[in-house]
């Protein structure tokens, strides 16, 4: 009895140091000595599902010889904890605004040699110093857009465009059991806050409770929390008003009109997903140049006419499909732009949001 | 033991070390699958959460068990719950009679009512789970038909009917294969001697069959019951506002809330009270069989 104690006690202390060494052997990647276009070995991509034009993979093997390997995620969290866990290897991945915070934080990305990525000249100015990567040294913006409401204008008509559609009792408290929010503590907190007239990056404990309340409170007309079949539940008819990716609304209505996408005026997230390394990357040299080759003007634009987010390439709006161009709904108008707003980390804060988004909801 | 002599105790010692072999494969197996991962949950959960989500080891403390008394913990308790005893006796109600039409039947019958019950096995959960989306939807055939009788505004989806039904619907056979186990053993004179001495149909159940076929119903409700308990796919897919169930929780920790000290707490928590749950049903359930 006594032995096999003391041997689980062994391999306890066996699993606590690996841990332990886990954390200190990221002490800060240095950067890779690559030049541009060159390569190193096949990449390896990271990648969420349906977030990429199969041909551009193409034309980049094509061009440079080299095999794009890709595997998929469905949210930022999971390609945050496969990275973590090790074992699987990848070069780039695609992570979020707020996740390439986390991920600079744990030492996790491999900072970027520029002179590999001339192209990263072309990133509009609005990207080129966002509060989760000032001055890009980490990462490159993919795509961005906005998390907004997706409504079912054939029940509800012309709606005004608020976050009151979600969660004021008067207007969504008429329509019982056909509301959907995202299952995101800091997407649907974000909201409520907004709604109050606060800032989504709210420290405020007073503000964040009233937030969690109004959301307590919506509970008695919210379907669901869900975060990644909003879409479909909107167009099967299951609920009529639903938060969510201005991206995925945009592919899932197509033509079909009963369906809008809109931005609420009192304002909403703006994201960006973004290419980044990581600091594990067996092939970095060919990573910087698929990020090199993905901010090429064209390929941005191919980019953004296969998958309805906007482009944050300022040089590939003459490649993109005027119909996406002039869509408001893919492409805010200026006024619109005004009110976006990046979620940012709010360090000691976040674990209070997930707890009472946790506990509103439940 | 000392009357034996050397040749029996030799022969014993054989016995045991052959024995040991052909154990081996399970006890690597449960040490590298199940002892090991354990011990890795419960080193976690003395851990604490870093800013950015990771787990510090360097004070190990039960911050995270502290917490396992909070009142949104222990209302996600009772509701998973209550919702794992609604589906074992739902279950056991639903299955009780299923199993013993089963077990009275002529062999070829039987063969082919026992292949029924498997047959949902032959499709993926997942799958079978989201087709229960189809079927409850608001303009799913069941509302529909609720409408055509003049019910009108149901909502089935996203309720804890739903989750209650996907659990049954998902754990029935669990309930029903042990008890017809436990029945088809049961010696058929025996109730038919009930009979012969004048009890009742229903006297002749409760006094023989209902007795006899205990340890199919103690196997069948935890064999349900657990699964149930834990629960993750069904109450995700029909679930909708305020009906988070345990299995959840948990995942949310670990992926969401970035808290693998408190979800790891949350796993130790419910595997001590399930050991302790189902050894003291097994028990009680073994003493007046």
């Amino acid at each position: 009895m006594r032995t096999s104690i003391r041997t689980a006690a062994a391999i306890a202390a066996l699993t606590l140091t690996a841990a332990a060494c886990g954390d200190d052997s990221s002490a800060g990647a240095p950067a890779a000595d690559c030049v541009a276009g060159q390569t190193d070995g096949d990449l390896l991509l990271y990648n969420w599902n349906d977030y990429m034009d199969p041909d551009i993979i193409a034309d980049f093997e094509a061009e440079f010889g080299v095999s794009v390997v890709e595997d998929f995620y469905p949210e930022n969290e999971e390609m945050l904890a496969r990275v973590v866990a090790g074992g699987a290897q990848y070069d780039v991945v695609v992570p979020s605004d707020y996740m390439i915070e986390i991920m600079r934080e744990d030492d996790l990305l491999l900072p970027l040699t520029r002179s590999a990525i001339p192209n990263i000249a072309n990133v509009d100015e609005d990207f080129t110093d966002p509060p989760y990567d000032p001055g890009l040294l980490f990462s490159v913006p993919f795509l961005w857009g906005t998390t907004g409401l997706g409504v079912n204008v054939e029940l509800l008509g012309d709606v005004e465009p608020s976050w009151a559609l979600v969660f004021d009792p008067e207007v969504a408290g008429q329509l019982p059991g056909r509301i959907l929010l995202l299952d995101d503590a800091r997407e649907t907190m974000g909201a409520a806050l907004r709604w109050l007239g606060f800032s989504p990056n709210s420290t405020d404990e007073a503000e964040l409770q009233a937030a969690a309340d109004v959301i307590e409170a919506a509970g008695e007309w919210t379907a669901a929390y869900n975060s990644d079949l909003y879409a479909d539940l909107l167009i099967s008819g299951e609920v009529v008003v639903a938060l969510g990716y201005s991206g995925n609304f945009l592919d899932a209505f197509g033509d079909d009109e009963r369906f809008a996408y809109v931005v609420p005026k009192e304002g909403a997230t703006l994201w960006t997903d973004n290419l980044a390394i990581l600091a594990t990357a067996p092939h970095p040299c060919t990573a910087h140049t698929f990020l090199d080759f993905i901010l090429r003007p064209e390929q941005g634009a191919r980019l953004t006419n296969y998958i309805y987010y906007p482009s944050p390439n300022a040089f590939a709006a003459e490649f993109i499909d005027p119909e996406i161009l002039e869509d408001p709904a893919v492409y805010p108008d200026a006024e619109t732009l005004e009110r976006l707003q990046f979620l940012q980390d709010t360090g000691e804060t976040e674990i209070l949001f997930t707890d009472l988004f946790t506990r509103a909801r439940s | 033991m000392s009357t034996s002599t050397g040749l029996e105790q030799d022969a014993v010692r054989a016995e045991a070390r052959r024995g040991l072999l052909i154990g081996l494969p399970a006890i690597a197996t449960l040490t590298v699958l199940f002892a090991i991962p354990l011990i890795i949950v419960v080193a976690y959960s003395f851990g604490t959460r870093t800013r950015t989500g990771r787990t510090d080891f360097s004070t190990l403390d039960l911050s995270a068990y502290q917490r396992l008394a909070d009142p949104l913990v222990l209302e996600i308790v009772s509701r998973s719950l209550g919702y794992a005893l609604l589906t074992t006796v739902i279950c056991l109600i639903v299955g009780y009679p299923f199993a013993y039409h089963l077990a009275t039947r002529t062999p070829r019958v039987r063969a082919v009512l026992l292949v029924l019950v498997m047959l949902p096995f032959w499709s993926n959960f997942l799958v079978r789970t989201y087709a229960w989306r189809v079927l409850l939807g608001s303009d799913g055939p069941l509302v529909r038909l609720l409408g055509a009788l003049g019910i009108d505004d149901v909502v089935l989806l996203f309720t804890p009917f739903a989750i209650v039904l996907g659990l049954v619907y998902g754990f029935l056979p669990f309930m029903v294969l042990p008890l017809y186990a436990a029945i088809e053993r049961i010696d058929h004179t025996l109730i038919e001697a009930a009979r012969d001495l004048h009890a009742s149909g229903w006297g002749a159940f409760r006094a023989v069959t209902l007795p006899l076929s205990r340890s199919g119903v103690i196997a069948g409700s935890v064999l349900v019951f657990i699964p149930a308990f834990g629960a993750y796919v069904t109450p995700e897919l029909l679930g909708g506002s305020r009906t988070t169930m345990l299995g959840s929780y948990v995942v949310r920790q670990f992926l969401s809330a970035r808290d693998w000290p408190f979800g790891s707490a949350l796993s130790v928590a419910i595997l001590a009270v399930m050991l302790l749950a189902t050894t003291a049903y097994f028990r009680t359930g073994g003493r007046s069989l």
